[in-house]
């Protein structure tokens, strides 16, 4: 099977500076990939990698087969949105759509078509005379994803598209991207550091830090089963709620509790006794009559309660730790009191204090 | 107005006089309006006042001539030579060292080695005086010590290019001088603007596969326009009083061939003790830049509030 986009040991280096090490990525036809991570991780250097707009330092770039490796951006077959849409400000938005067309020399009703297409799945028909300075952010982008649309290419390229917007208008035109994806069915690359958009747009996210992939899958995958301690952590708000303590014969021992691990599913099979953390999802945790069901249960003293609407968040100490609990948003919990609370061992993660790595 | 629940505090109802909101800053900018109040529109005033009387060595405001001093001016060799002159250095300067400039900036905004070095190198003609970049090009343009003899001593004997001693071309002489001045300051200017361009937009071109050269022109340079407004204006500004690099350079030689119409003011006020026939030419001065002044301002400033 030929992948839409096939990465192979890819190196970028600045100077000195090693910025991606052999990285390897494959992206299938139709695919919605989404680059995650924090500043710095590396995830737009490699996206412009993939267009082209840097010159790697070793490695293969393929896109529907074809090596592109030292292929022009536009000679690449995608198309690529901005986080500042990038737009040329002195032409009207029909003349941004149009612009690289006529460059390209593409006959002028194709390119009255394709614009026209354009216009109608993205709504910014009545738009089209205006100039960007007279749009809204939201249309702005619209226009900027517009413009990767006329090209009619295969792969396209969101350097994290959504940022600038504000809250609402971001959930807004997320929602699109998504309908956006369905109706089009072309592959797409997607950086963010913005984890509910990775979560909600994603058929796979690759997880980035320092200029590797730490893990790559589906976001259930991501979220359920982080490959190690940081995708843990930086999955999930509020994030995991992790305890060290050691691992013997397949019982975690933390201070003077132990809990049988019946129910979870070890990576490998375990053997020797070692230095583990145990992370357990605030989400995860059950309180009020479903505690009895649960097969670990725990009294915690709570500490700190921010109730958020739709739910509540506790901050409570169990024994010398602390731990994160969302509660409904109806539970009424005061701070100084004692809950118990239940956990399911087959929904917590274990990991090696030492190497970081899922057990 | 902040109101407390006490109520102790005092809270004016009335709104404060807007006379009196920054005053400080209005304190501080009184000296600069006054001096510009007296300085250019008085003195304006009183120029163009004077324009109109038989003033020589001393202002004259009693003796009323009318347009004697206008018609005396543009009758004038000098005068009409000097008119010619400075339309052509005008042009040719404007286009040359925004073009120049222009070219430079843009070759330096290409992410060269010793991008600051060749910057500073480009740049320092315009920390020298007109003075000084005046005597250099007279010595460099001398026929018997410049270029034209170190062309002739390598070998081509008949090679000749001595504009300051040809009356025809010897503005472009004076020409090559000022751009030399000036483009390494429009360059500066310009890469500034360019800095200034979201990188995104460079790498938007790029994916759609837009030549360079047509995103300078198309994106680019639109882009641009205030930067390039602000360093029309000065290069304008640097045009209309060019005098010193005439007078080290030429002197106005060879005979009235290079005069140019400050110089011709100059020497009418100072020289000539004819201030009324000085006061005329620097009316007139002041005439041909509000002919261009106005429209631009008109298109620039007045479109707005239509559209």
């Amino acid at each position: 099977m030929t992948y839409s986009v096939e990465i192979k040991q890819l190196d970028l280096a600045f100077g000195a500076v090693k910025v991606l090490q052999g990285l390897d990525l494959n992206v299938s036809e139709g695919e919605f990939l989404v680059l995650l991570g924090s500043s710095g991780c590396g995830k737009s250097t490699l996206l412009n990698c993939i267009a082209g707009l840097l010159e790697i330092t070793d490695g293969q770039i393929f896109i529907k087969g074809k090596n592109v490796t030292w292929a022009e951006p536009s000679e690449r077959g995608i198309g690529m949105v901005f986080q500042s849409y990038a737009l040329y400000p002195q032409m009207t938005v029909k003349g941004n759509l149009s612009f690289g067309l006529k460059n390209a020399k593409i006959p002028k009703n194709e390119i009255e078509k394709r614009v026209a297409r354009a216009a109608e799945i993205l709504q910014i028909g009545p738009l089209l005379d205006r100039k960007p300075g007279a749009l809204s952010g939201g249309q702005r982008q619209r226009v900027a994803i517009g413009r990767a649309l006329v090209r009619d290419v295969d792969v396209f390229l969101f350097d994290e598209p959504l940022s600038n917007l504000d809250a609402k208008l971001r959930v807004d035109l997320r929602v699109e991207l998504k309908r956006l994806h369905n109706q089009l069915q072309n592959t797409m690359i997607y950086v963010t550091h913005d984890q509910v958009e990775a979560m909600t747009l994603a058929d796979r996210i690759a997880v980035m830090k320092g200029g590797a992939i730490m893990q790559l899958g589906s976001p259930d995958e991501i979220y359920n089963k982080p490959r190690n301690l940081y995708v843990a952590d930086f999955i999930g708000s509020p994030s995991m709620n992790f305890v060290e303590g050691h691992l013997e014969g397949g019982l975690f021992k933390v201070d003077d509790m132990v809990l049988p691990m019946d129910g979870y599913v070890f990576a490998a099979p375990q053997t020797a006794d070692r230095l583990a953390t145990i992370g357990i999802r605030p989400e995860h945790v059950v309180t009020g009559e479903l505690v009895p069901n649960a097969p670990l249960q725990f009294n915690v003293d709570v500490d700190l309660v921010e109730p958020m609407g739709s739910d509540t968040l506790v901050y409570a100490k169990l024994g010398q730790h602390p731990f994160r609990i969302r509660m409904d948003g109806q539970a009424s919990v005061k701070v100084g009191e004692t809950i118990s609370i239940g956990v399911d061992p087959s929904r917590a993660s274990l990991f090696d204090t030492a190497t970081e790595d899922r057990l | 107005m902040a109101v407390t629940d006490t109520g102790q505090t005092e809270v004016s109802t009335k709104r404060p006089s807007r006379l009196f909101k920054n005053i400080a800053a209005k304190i501080a900018a009184i000296p600069m309006i006054f001096t510009a109040l007296v300085v250019f529109v008085g003195c304006t005033l009183w120029t163009i006042y004077h324009s109109f009387t038989r003033s020589r060595l001393l202002p004259a405001p009693d003796k009323w001539v009318g347009l004697d001093n206008y018609e005396r001016l543009w009758s004038e060799n000098r005068w009409l030579i000097s008119i010619e002159n400075l339309a052509i250095y005008g042009l040719c300067s404007l286009v040359l060292s925004l073009t120049i400039g222009f070219v430079l900036a843009a070759l330096l905004d290409r992410k060269i080695r010793f991008e600051n070095t060749i910057r500073t190198i480009i740049l320092y003609p315009f920390a020298l005086s007109f003075v000084v970049t005046g005597l250099a090009w007279q010595w460099i343009l001398n026929p018997e010590l410049g270029l034209q003899n170190t062309v002739r001593n390598i070998g081509w004997e008949s090679f000749t290019f001595d504009p300051l001693n040809n009356a025809d071309i010897v503005i472009y002489g004076v020409l090559i001088a000022g751009i030399w001045q000036g483009s390494g300051f429009v360059m500066v200017l310009l890469l500034a603007g360019m800095r200034g361009i979201d990188e995104d937009v460079w790498k938007a071109s790029r994916v759609e596969g837009i030549p360079a050269w047509k995103t300078y022109i198309f994106i680019v340079i639109p882009m641009m326009r205030p930067v390039f407004v602000t360093a029309l204006v000065i290069i304008s500004a640097g045009i209309i009083k060019v005098y010193d690099l005439v007078v080290a350079q030429t002197s106005g030689g060879p005979g009235i061939a290079s005069e140019v119409p400050a110089k011709y003011v100059i020497e009418k006020m100072f020289q000539a003790q004819n201030l009324g026939l000085g006061f005329a030419a620097s009316t007139m001065m002041l005439l041909s830049v509000l002919v261009v002044l106005i429209p631009w301002a008109y298109l620039e400033f007045g479109g707005k509030k239509n559209g």
